[in-house]
């Protein structure tokens, strides 16, 4: 299940949505605001959602996992709105019986979710300054 | 032929259109044709290389032909994660 949230995410919450008895490995990943990005010092950011194609999109790379790799449970959720420093910006867990499926799904539906859904990123720095961050990979991605 | 087009701006668009969604009439076939329009009236910099296009909501070609009460959408580089 993909979905985005205005609210702290509850790790804690989303991992017991995920037990299974068959389940022998969680693989967990966090995504955390750092106080640093190409030289500036970050105060707080902002994230934009497009919620009605980021749901379709973040569902769309699930299913993708899913059908690529042999596993039982995965949750997505991606925050909006503002986020300080420390905060978890996105949160990803895969079970599976044994542990390579649920390390090779994460990075998978982690690394899809950065390249795909419509989601934006703006940066505001200690200096007053803000900006949009820009995407230095997705030229060469391709769909 | 003119049709008539919702559009939606998000991020760095928003920003430099000074609002986030508007409707307008216009002769652009396609999404293409659109954006070219919208770049010159005000000022982009990005250009259509740098974007995807989504019309009502989903991801599709800047050849698509475009139809009234379309909603289009145009993506900036996405930078989630």
């Amino acid at each position: 299940m993909f979905s985005i949230s205005s609210e702290k995410i509850m790790a804690r919450n989303l991992q017991d949505s995920l037990n299974n008895p068959k389940a022998g490995a969680l693989v967990t990943f966090e995504g955390w605001v750092r106080n640093l990005n190409e030289g500036k010092e970050v105060q707080f950011l902002e994230y934009e959602v497009y919620p009605a194609l980021a749901n379709k999109e973040g569902q769309r790379i699930l299913e993708e996992a899913q059908e690529k790799f042999d596993i039982l449970g995965l949750v997505c959720v991606h925050r909006s709105g503002g986020l300080k420093v420390g905060e978890m910006a996105v949160w990803v867990g895969v079970t599976s019986v044994h542990r390579g499926p649920a390390f090779e799904a994460c990075q998978y539906i982690i690394d899809e979710v950065k390249a795909r859904v419509p989601i934006w990123k703006k940066e505001h720095y200690v200096s007053g300054d803000s900006g949009w961050v820009e995407c230095h990979h997705c030229a060469q991605h391709v769909h | 032929m003119t049709s008539e087009i919702h559009i939606q701006y998000f991020a760095i668009l928003r920003d430099e259109r000074g609002c986030s969604e508007e409707t307008l009439s216009t002769e652009a076939k396609n999404a293409a044709e659109l954006y070219e329009e919208l770049q010159k009236e005000h000022g982009f910099r990005l250009s259509q290389q740098d974007l995807k296009v989504a019309i009502n909501d989903e991801f599709t070609s800047w050849q698509t032909p475009l139809q009234t009460k379309d909603k289009v959408v145009f993506i900036p580089p996405v930078t989630g994660g």
